[in-house]
């Protein structure tokens, strides 16, 4: 009985305390067969890359509304890989300006989803991001 | 041998990546689960149960920043949440409440979905709990998920059980029912600063007052499994009666004697012989769940499936009952040379 299922870390970094996006989120990979680690509001970069090791999931998902992206994604992204998760994958939602959208991606980001992203087509972006 | 020799050096990467290959039950999670046996049974398994929202995890949070930081001890959590049973997918929120504990490199907290399992705990619960054991964790906290009347599987597994009531949540005729509140070595009522507490308390005397003193004896598949060691002698310092403790956990109220009662109960478990009894039984339960899988295993290796879908077809135009459908598959049921595991 052998049985993968794709874990995903759902995660608020930074300071804005709105996490409806998060959940609904949370709720679509849910009902797409995922188990979705949900870590609440005003994680740290390092509680978030401690979580997603402890939780050895394939994904994280960061929700940033404040506007910070640039300075925590990045942050986030060092500390997985310091601590040997190359081969997670980071999506973030929220509201990223499109000018940032092109330096996230060259970062590694897999995917950015801003207002109005089907959840659909975030669960479809994840399935095929964890598939290779 | 790579995960289990990483395991065995503290390598938390390792460590995590293990659990996922348990959890999946792959091939390299049994192998590895073989090479750390021998280092298991150290740890103290503390199982928290009880219903959803009477404040577990935050209980769990609480217990373990005493753990830390008075005691200095090395735990893990295992944290379960209920899986859909439409989609196979689950949210597992329980880290939500344990944020206190992040950046402890000495605490382990790991999330995981029922994946079906009705009992409380996930299948491959007991196994997890395995690798934090040989990983060299002193105190191993299982947290349930919300549990009704009868999740009682976390009893079968850990040492010390407590069942997390709160104010509000049911009368005296609830409390006498069978199945969670007899397991509790240690009742807790969390949420204790809120109105009803009395009723609860008075509710849960009671309850004790009329149960005990018995002798525990674990109903398991119909073969009793007894949970408490002969008597040796007769005094009754030797049995123990569950203690009710007040919690507070998010003002941090009554937690120092809440684990001083989880102490209590350790010193109790060795001196009555009572730890190397309940070892035995999780032993037994698990060996149980091991052969039957393997027998399970064998079956389907042997049985056509064509024949069994026939045979199926029989009993559901009612020409064979389920009994002698039974009878009839398991003929096929080969006998192995000896050394062949299923």
């Amino acid at each position: 009985m052998t049985e993968k299922k794709i874990r995903v870390l759902v995660a608020k970094p930074g300071l804005d305390g709105h996490d409806r996006g998060a959940k609904v989120v949370a709720r679509a990979l849910r009902d797409a067969g995922m188990e979705v680690i949900y870590t609440g509001l005003r994680q740290t970069p390092e509680m978030i890359a401690e979580a997603a090791l402890q939780e050895d999931v394939d994904v994280v998902g960061l929700s940033i509304l404040s506007g910070a992206h640039m300075a925590l994604t990045p942050r986030v992204m060092e500390l997985l890989k310091a601590n040997g998760q190359t081969h997670v994958k980071v999506f973030i939602g929220g509201i990223i300006p499109d000018e940032d959208m092109h330096s996230l991606k060259e970062m590694g980001v897999a995917g950015i989803f801003g207002p109005g992203a089907s959840t659909d087509d975030i669960v479809r972006d994840v399935q095929m991001a964890v598939a290779g | 041998m790579a995960y289990s020799q990483a395991v065995l050096n503290g390598d938390r990467l390792a460590l995590a990546r293990l659990l996922t290959q348990v959890e999946n039950n792959t091939p390299d999670g049994r192998a590895a689960l073989i090479e750390l046996f021998p280092h298991t049974g150290r740890a103290h398994l503390i199982g928290v149960t009880g219903a959803p929202g009477t404040g577990k995890s935050s209980l769990v949070n609480q217990l373990a920043l005493y753990y830390r930081k008075v005691e200095n001890k090395r735990l893990a959590i295992v944290a379960v949440d209920p899986s859909s049973p439409f989609t196979g997918g689950a949210v597992l929120g329980d880290r939500v409440r344990m944020r206190d504990l992040s950046g402890d490199p000495n605490v382990f907290i790991r999330s995981m979905a029922t994946r079906g399992s009705l009992g409380g705990l996930a299948q491959s619960t007991a196994n997890m709990v395995q690798v934090f054991d040989a990983a060299g964790f002193d105190i191993i906290i299982i947290e349930t998920v919300g549990a009704g009347q009868s999740e009682v599987d976390v009893a079968r597994l850990a040492h010390t059980t407590l069942v997390v009531e709160a104010p509000g949540l049911g009368d005296d005729i609830q409390a006498i029912k069978a199945g969670i509140l007899e397991i509790a070595d240690i009742l807790v009522i969390n949420k204790a600063d809120r109105p009803g507490v009395e009723n609860t308390e008075k509710a849960l005397k009671s309850m004790l007052d009329l149960a005990h003193p018995t002798e525990r004896v674990f109903q398991h598949h119909g073969s009793a499994m007894r949970t408490v060691a002969p008597k040796q002698d007769s005094s009754a310092t030797l049995m123990w009666i569950p203690p009710i403790q007040k919690t507070v956990s998010i003002e941090s109220k009554g937690i120092v004697e809440l684990a001083e009662s989880i102490g209590r109960h350790v010193s109790h478990l060795r001196q009555s012989g009572d730890w190397a009894v309940r070892e035995r039984t999780r032993l037994e339960v698990e060996l149980e769940a091991l052969i039957r899988e393997a027998l399970l295993t064998r079956f389907w290796e042997d049985v056509p499936q064509k024949q069994y879908e026939d045979i199926l077809e029989k009993v559901m135009q009612r020409n064979l009952s389920p009994w002698e459908a039974v009878k009839m598959l398991l003929t096929n049921v080969k006998q192995r040379p000896e050394g062949l595991i299923g």
